[in-house]
């Protein structure tokens, strides 16, 4: 039988270390939603979100107060929508006319966010993807809960550079859209290579075409729970060390697992999988870098920091599979400067640059994420910061991304503001040097070879 | 069987335990195991219990206990047992 210290340890997870089901996200495919006829696509896409979706809200909240930990976001992916609106979309006008109705829906609905405005271009763009591309900087301005990605590149296709330096505009773009914002519009776009099919997580997430009808996703957090346990092994061993953040990621997953069992039982859709990442807020004590710092770093950005990551990503996998046969997403942990007070430290003191950040993607999910720069980079700059991240996910078979703010009228030494889970950013310097010559080729970079790996 | 985990934390007073366990009685709902201890100076109680027999729904049970909790100046916590058995439990 359970023990009062098992409960109280549970229970203190929740209430002091904020321990939560980062989202309930429910995947919905739109293939069978395609028409010709504009009118009717919004039409069946509404329709189809509306029966589907239905309960998501009150049952994440149902389940929520009956296990006592909170779900704080529900969300809804969708197919890539360049999939679906190719002959109904015909111009800029067309594409924000699907978004608003996306964003009515959902707000309808009470659903916090959906994904999968987004175009999967890995090798090559239809002209539906270049157009839902183009679209993007007057749908994110226009609309509050949609998020877009563009997957760019992949290890079995290589890198789409011509989207690259597309998206280098379009970023800009976005930026300039929202400027009264500080930009907000990119914190609703990301860039990925090799993006999974079963993302709960935003900005990144779609509903990819190997999913089903409609599945149901969960992605957990705890990074303030793996921080308190550590603080009772310093001065430890790493075989200690691994062990603590092991059993820990187990008993986080274990609480997403039931989650998802529940979710998927209640309304009757499939259960998909557990991302098992270690997301964190802006909230004081919920912070990945605070992690890093209690393994051993001053500050995240110190040498070791790689290392200090790799391990913890590592374990985090490690105890996390045990813990649900169905992992997928990203699973990792996520590094984003914006929402995480311990890496806006490490930003302000001077420890933490852009290339420092870059290094740590190699080891971690996801990529540079919620990175804001001066809003006078250039576009070319911002498609090379693509490229390189692109080339880390490519060669190493992993997801990489970008989800880069140009701060439209501000510099180094400022900050933007965003509030809630996107929290705030001070503005990172980038490097001066030129790139636009490399980007500007036309073409792709072709996938990478499989063997003599060094 | 219905498994429920019902948490007081908060200072000791006379009678906390008397006023749950009327509750849960009237209720028709069975206590499976009761234990106590004190952490950091507050009162903490765990009760395994059984609500199959019980009339109510699980929502108005936790918030009825809940408004109890609130009268004695303690929390008062409903949660069903499955989220600490996955948790520490292989």
């Amino acid at each position: 039988m359970i023990s009062i210290s098992e409960v109280i340890e549970t229970n203190k997870m929740v209430e002091q270390e904020n321990l939560d089901v980062r989202t309930i996200t429910m995947g919905i495919s739109l293939l069978d939603c395609a028409d010709s006829d504009l009118d009717r696509l919004c039409n069946n896409i509404r329709n189809k979100i509306l029966r589907l979706a239905k309960n998501l809200v009150p049952v994440g909240e149902e389940i929520s107060r009956e296990l006592g930990v909170p779900i704080v976001n529900k969300r809804i992916s969708i197919t890539p929508i360049a999939m679906v609106t190719g002959n109904a979309c015909h111009c800029t006008e067309d594409y924000v006319k699907v978004a608003k109705m996306l964003d009515e829906t959902i707000t309808e609905l009470g659903v916090d966010i959906l994904g999968g405005f987004s175009a999967v271009v890995s090798k090559g763009a239809t002209a539906s993807d270049i157009a839902l591309i183009k679209s993007l900087p007057d749908v994110l301005a226009q609309t509050n809960r949609i998020c877009a990605s563009v997957n760019v590149g992949s290890t079995k296709t290589g890198i789409n550079m011509d989207v690259v330096r597309l998206m280098g505009d379009i970023i800009k773009e976005t930026a300039k859209k929202t400027a009264d914002r500080d930009s907000i519009g990119c914190t609703k776009l990301v860039v990925l290579c090799n993006a999974p099919d079963d993302n709960p997580f935003m900005a990144g997430a779609f509903h990819g075409v190997s999913e089903a009808d409609a599945i149901i996703n969960v992605g957990v957090s705890g990074p303030g729970v793996v921080k308190h346990v550590l603080g009772n092994v310093r001065g430890e061993s790493f075989e200690v060390l691994c062990e603590t953040i092991k059993r820990t990621a187990f008993k986080i997953t274990r609480v997403g697992q039931l989650v998802a069992q529940e979710a998927a039982k209640r309304l009757n859709v499939p259960f998909g999988i557990i991302d098992l990442s270690l997301a964190p807020t802006p909230a004081i004590g919920d912070s990945v870098a605070d992690i890093l710092c209690e393994i051993g770093l001053e500050h995240p950005g110190a040498p070791g920091t790689t290392a200090a990551l790799a391990l913890l990503n590592d374990q985090v996998k490690k105890g996390g599979v045990m813990a649900s046969s169905y992992v997928g997403g990203l699973s990792g942990a996520f590094i984003p400067v914006s929402e995480d007070q311990g890496m806006i430290d490490a930003v302000l003191a001077g420890a933490l640059t852009l290339e420092k950040l870059e290094a740590m993607t190699c080891v971690c999910s996801v990529g540079l994420d919620m990175i804001a720069i001066p809003g006078n980079t250039p576009a070319t700059t911002i498609a090379g910061i693509i490229a390189d991240e692109s080339a880390i996910g490519m060669i190493n078979q992993k997801t990489t991304a970008v989800r880069i703010i140009p701060v439209e009228g501000k510099d180094v030494g400022d900050e933007a503001q965003y509030g809630g889970l996107f929290g705030y950013a001070p503005i990172m310097p980038v490097n001066k040097f030129d790139c636009s010559a490399f980007v500007n080729r036309k073409g792709r970079i072709p996938a990478p070879i499989h063997s003599f790996k060094n | 069987m219905n498994r429920t985990i019902i948490t007081v934390v908060g200072r000791d007073t006379v009678g906390i335990i008397a006023r749950v366990c009327t509750y849960l009685a009237e209720n028709n709902i069975n206590i499976l195991d009761i234990s106590q201890t004190i952490v950091q100076g507050y009162f903490n109680m765990m009760m395994i219990v059984d609500t199959a027999k019980s009339s109510k729904s699980f929502d108005s049970v936790q918030e009825q206990m809940s408004k109890i909790g609130e009268e004695m100046g303690v929390q008062v916590k409903c949660q069903r047992e499955e989220i600490f058995d996955m948790m520490h439990r292989i």
